[in-house]
């Protein structure tokens, strides 16, 4: 049987894909049949009959088989009435007819059925305008009812499902897609149906309540304005809003989202984000985003926000004319001679990041650049052995595997779990390599937990597995796990840092890297949908290490003649006096305890949006401008470069990075500063030769996506935005245009520091500079709790609950006990504080 | 042609026996029609909660983009008007406006109503810009002013019940 169906849809003729269902293949050719529960994203329930259509197949002879003949020569079909079109899989010779009075009738009278208990208050509603139920009551209703208006059902208005998302009770029309959103795609079940008919409402089962990292997206797909999310409720109508593309600030998957801002009164006339809605993005982040990235926002708005140049005069930060800061910051580096260093944070874009190395490399003659804070090592392998172009996660399923090691996915990069799970529901084996129990274990065969101090030997034993034939060897879980992903058609490989140092990192990406190239000339990397994929920490890591910020390494990782000082080396300059200036972009060595003080340095220049502890303590601190104010580029783990675009003014004087950037390099004798950031994208692609190819306008191409959501049909409009304004463009790694050799991998220390050892584990919700902006968020926020098997606690005297001080990075933190024999012996896991690589030994302060 | 001049002077001599047309503007004021249409007036309801809800259809519906509205959220304890929502802003630009009553059509509620007042001059564009407090109406009498402290439940329907919704 072929695998394409031929089918009539009102005399209309089309060949579709076997199994596809008549809604889907009539949306194909633009004929959308109604919808309200049926997403194309999850599978078909059939619950509120709108999509009834008549759907006729051909008669068959009962004796030949054969197709019987009208008169006329054409297929004889039989109609048995209605049926609904989402449920029904296309068969060969089906008619469906979709415009017959009984059709339209049928359409009538469910729109009429759904109205007698929705309310009638659309001028009010979030939704209206927006809203499925509206048009289609526009569209296909009768536009009179036969209902008594005072016989409407009259129930709860104002029901918070937790403090981010409410319910009104009245609204809900049942469809149940945000119960089943949660149940069958996130599967975090913790909002069902209670009771029955017209008594059926939404209720939460958790506490507290709607928790769930996924939460926003039910108000998305919600067909009526039966969910709304706390952030947006009455805040604007969605006609008056306008939609500018952006990207998460946070998180490494690059998660395409949309600002929806609008001008306000109450905000001094100023553009206002109202809210962020997903944007449709298939390889990337499909329909879906985080709440951390749907709530995160409110930073760029804050009113403690840096509006001008600070200097510090007489021992003060006083505010002073952009030139003066410019001219004393240019100076002042210059001075330093080569005892100066820049370390940048990983949050900002492409542009900037290739102009603060070209700052310091060509201006300054200085190579001591670096990551301020660098976690997750193997840049440089991902290079060679990155996922390919033309991957996509939704292509894995049955007979591929999925490899995650020292990373916990859900509290990283949720939209990776998420992918990697539903990639695990099609049939994908996942290998799942950690010292601790995280949550995509339950979508795995084969999860090894290792010991502290394992990984690399661990890892190192299943690539040794992998390598000899499946009878030569033991029965041990590494050795059936080798063999899944040797016997695996596609390999992704996932790496992240939890519980490892820099040096094990780098060993564990090399150790990858073998495996999907284990195969020689028939390796797993370089072919589409295999690859290694690095949990980077931040949204751009992946950009810092294409552009050079790297102290052996320049852009393009063309290694450098001479490397500079790594970051902790600069810090520890810092205090003895060997450095003496330092410029930090968007960093924060201070306050995340990085760097002790600012110890001997002469001169300590910050570039922020807040004024952070580091700059507390500059000497010159330049206000820039956040994600949503400018433009720019930030690549994703999967090495996809993307286009965010200004949606908001720039709060006070501030300007973007990258000007700024450019202006001191002005004033040290480089070249006068680009007119735009799309300049900059230019030089910047001549110089990294992965970049080749790419300009503004490539970013911004789009193609055709299917499910075809967000556009201008009644019933997915308002689930998303459709993606008008760039896919983003994936560069290819090494591997893709030829044979990449073995990595070596050097022998690591991996002595364990104590007993027990603290191991910090990443929380989506962890307090931070920017999401401590978001007030909604802050009940949510991971509050510091150890996590300690009872055995370990009660050798260290430690009760359940119990208040203790931990030492972090050199200071005390006050952390709850929480038992749980989920957690290996010697560790400690600590929870709720800012994320960091690496074993630290467990001390508790008195 | 003395024909026509006397019948031209015949109809000049009629008319001095008429009363004026014209009237001492603004000693006298002529009374205006019943459709006339003046500057808007926000209303409220008899106890002195707002029409208003906030639903931005009156800017919608603006063929001239003059109405400015920015909602927000009722409690029971800080009352504006029924339902959920109120108008935290409102404003028209009143140089904008056209005065064509679209917004009085679009209004669910008929809290929008283009009035008498027809007496709308500026100094500068700024003050053209007419605020909720200067559209609004007074409390009635009876009535409390606004936000109120109510029982919860009573007011949460944002349009009033209607005897028949077609």
């Amino acid at each position: 049987m072929s695998d394409q169906v031929n089918l009539t849809i009102d005399g209309v003729e089309l060949s579709v894909p076997n199994g596809t269902l008549v809604v889907d293949a009539a949306k194909m050719i633009e004929n959308p049949i109604p919808v309200f529960c049926y997403h194309p994203k999850m599978a078909p329930v059939g619950m509120c009959r709108m999509c009834l259509v008549e759907i006729g197949l051909p008669v068959r002879d009962r004796n030949s088989g054969e197709p019987v003949l009208n008169d006329d020569g054409t297929p004889q079909v039989s109609f048995r009435g209605l049926q609904t079109a989402c449920t029904v899989q296309v068969s060969e010779g089906m008619v469906v007819r979709t415009t017959t009075e009984v059709v339209t009738k049928a359409r009538e009278d469910v729109i009429e059925f759904l109205l007698t208990s929705h309310p009638l208050d659309c001028p009010i509603c979030d939704k209206g305008g927006e809203c499925p139920l509206q048009n289609l009551t526009m569209e296909h209703g009768k536009g009179t009812s036969r209902m008594d208006y005072s016989l409407k059902m009259k129930l709860d208005k104002h029901v918070p499902l937790g403090e981010l998302i409410y319910l009104d009770r009245e609204r809900c029309i049942q469809c149940g897609r945000c119960v089943r959103f949660q149940e069958e795609i996130v599967d975090d079940p913790v909002i069902r149906f209670h009771n029955r008919g017209r008594s059926l409402e939404i209720v939460t089962m958790s506490d507290p309540g709607f928790d769930s990292y996924w939460s926003g997206n039910t108000t998305d797909i919600c067909p009526v304005g039966a969910l709304t999310t706390a952030d947006f409720r009455f805040g604007a109508r969605p006609w008056e809003l306008t939609p500018v593309a952006t990207l998460s600030p946070h998180c490494p998957s690059g998660a395409n989202m949309t600002f929806s801002t609008r001008r306000e009164a109450k905000s001094g006339g100023r553009s206002v984000i109202k809210r962020i809605m997903p944007r449709q993005n298939e390889p990337v982040n499909e329909i879906w985003i985080s709440d951390r990235d749907r709530f995160v926002h409110h930073f760029a708005d804050a009113p403690d926000r840096l509006k001008k140049p600070l200097m510090r005069k007489n021992g003060q930060l006083v505010e002073v004319e952009w030139g003066e800061a410019l001219d004393a910051v240019a100076g002042k580096l210059q001075q330093s001679g080569t005892a100066v260093a820049g370390l940048s944070g990983d949050r900002v874009s492409n542009e900037d990041m290739f102009l603060f190395q070209k700052l310091f490399r060509q201006g300054l003659k200085s190579h001591n650049i670096d990551l301020a804070n660098r976690r997750l090592a193997g840049g440089d392998v991902v290079a060679k052995v990155g996922i390919s172009q033309g991957s996509n996660l939704l292509n894995l399923g049955q007979g591929d595997a999925i490899v995650v090691i020292a990373s916990d996915l859900h509290e990283e990069v949720p939209v990776w779990w998420l992918r990697v799970k539903q990639a695990a529901q099609r049939g994908a084996e996942l290998v799942i390599l950690n010292l601790r129990p995280t949550r995509l274990d339950e979508c795995s065969r084969n999860v090894i937990h290792y010991q502290p101090g394992q990984a690399i030997a661990t890892l190192r034993q299943l690539v040794n597995d992998a390598k000899v034939a499946a009878a030569d060897a033991d029965n041990s879980p590494i050795k059936a796990a080798a063999d899944v992903i040797m016997q695996a058609n596609n390999v992704v490989a996932f790496y992240g840092a939890e519980g490892l140092t820099y040096a094990e990192t780098d060993a564990v990406a090399r150790l990858l890297a073998n495996l999907l190239l284990i195969k020689n000339e028939e390796a797993y990397a370089g072919r589409p949908n295999n690859g290694l994929i690095p949990v980077w920490p931040h949204n751009n890591t992946q950009g810092a290490w294409d552009m050079g910020i790297h102290p052996a390494l320049e852009p393009g990782y063309k290694p450098a003649a001479k490397p500079g000082m790594r970051a902790n080396e600069v810090y520890a300059a810092a205090q003895t006096g060997a450095l003496k200036a330092l410029f930090l972009l968007a960093a924060d060595p201070i306050g995340d305890g990085l760097m002790a003080g600012r110890g001997q340095l002469d001169f300590l220049v910050v570039q922020e949006l807040f004024l952070t502890e580091t700059a507390a303590q500059a000497d010159v601190v330049l206000p820039a401008q956040s994600w949503a104010e400018r433009e720019g580029t930030f690549t994703s783990g999967e090495r996809r470069v993307q286009r965010y675009y200004p949606a908001i003014q720039p709060v006070g004087e501030a300007r973007p990075d990258w000007q700024i950037l450019a202006q001191i390099g002005e004033r040290v004798g480089l070249e006068k500063p680009a007119f735009a950031a799309s300049l900059v994208f230019r030089d910047l692609a001549k110089a990294v030769p992965q970049y080749k190819g790419m300009d503004y306008r490539a970013l911004a191409r789009v193609e055709k996506q299917w499910p075809d959501v967000g556009g201008d049909d009644l019933y997915y409009g308002g689930n998303a935005y459709e993606n008008r304004v760039g896919l983003g463009m994936q560069w290819p790694a090494a591997a893709e245009s030829g044979a990449v050799d073995h990595f070596e991998v050097a022998d690591v220390d991996s002595e364990l520091p104590g007993k027990v050892v603290v191991v910090r584990t990443a929380a989506l919700f962890t307090p931070g500079t920017l999401i401590n902006h978001t007030e909604l968020l802050q009940a949510r926020m991971a509050q510091p709790t150890l996590i300690i098997q009872a055995a370990d606690a009660a050798k260290l005297q430690l009760a359940q609950g119990e208040k203790v001080m931990v030492e972090v990075a050199g200071r005390g933190v006050e952390t709850a006990v929480r038992l749980s024999e989920d957690t290996p012996e010697g560790v400690a896991l600590l929870r709720g504080v800012p994320y960091q690589a690496g074993l630290t030994e467990l001390k508790v302060m008195g | 042609m003395i024909g026509e001049l006397i019948k031209g002077m015949a109809t000049t001599l009629k008319h001095m026996f008429r009363d004026p047309v014209t009237i001492q503007y603004p000693d006298i004021k002529r009374p205006p029609r019943t459709r006339f249409k003046g500057r808007h007036e926000l209303k409220r309801y008899d106890n002195g909660l707002e029409r208003c809800i906030g639903c931005s259809l009156c800017a919608a519906a603006c063929p001239a983009d003059a109405i400015f509205v920015e909602a927000s959220e009722n409690t029971d304890e800080q009352r504006f008007s029924p339902g959920e929502r109120y108008a935290s802003t409102y404003e028209i630009n009143m140089l904008r406006c056209i005065f064509c009553g679209y917004c009085e059509d679009a209004c669910p509620t008929q809290a929008i109503v283009l009035e008498n007042k027809y007496e709308l001059s500026f100094y500068d564009r700024a003050s053209a810009i007419y605020t909720k407090e200067m559209l609004i109406v007074d409390v009635p009498v009876n009535g409390n002013p606004t936000p109120q402290a109510v029982e919860p439940g009573t007011f949460d329907k944002p349009i009033p019940d209607m005897e028949d919704p077609r």
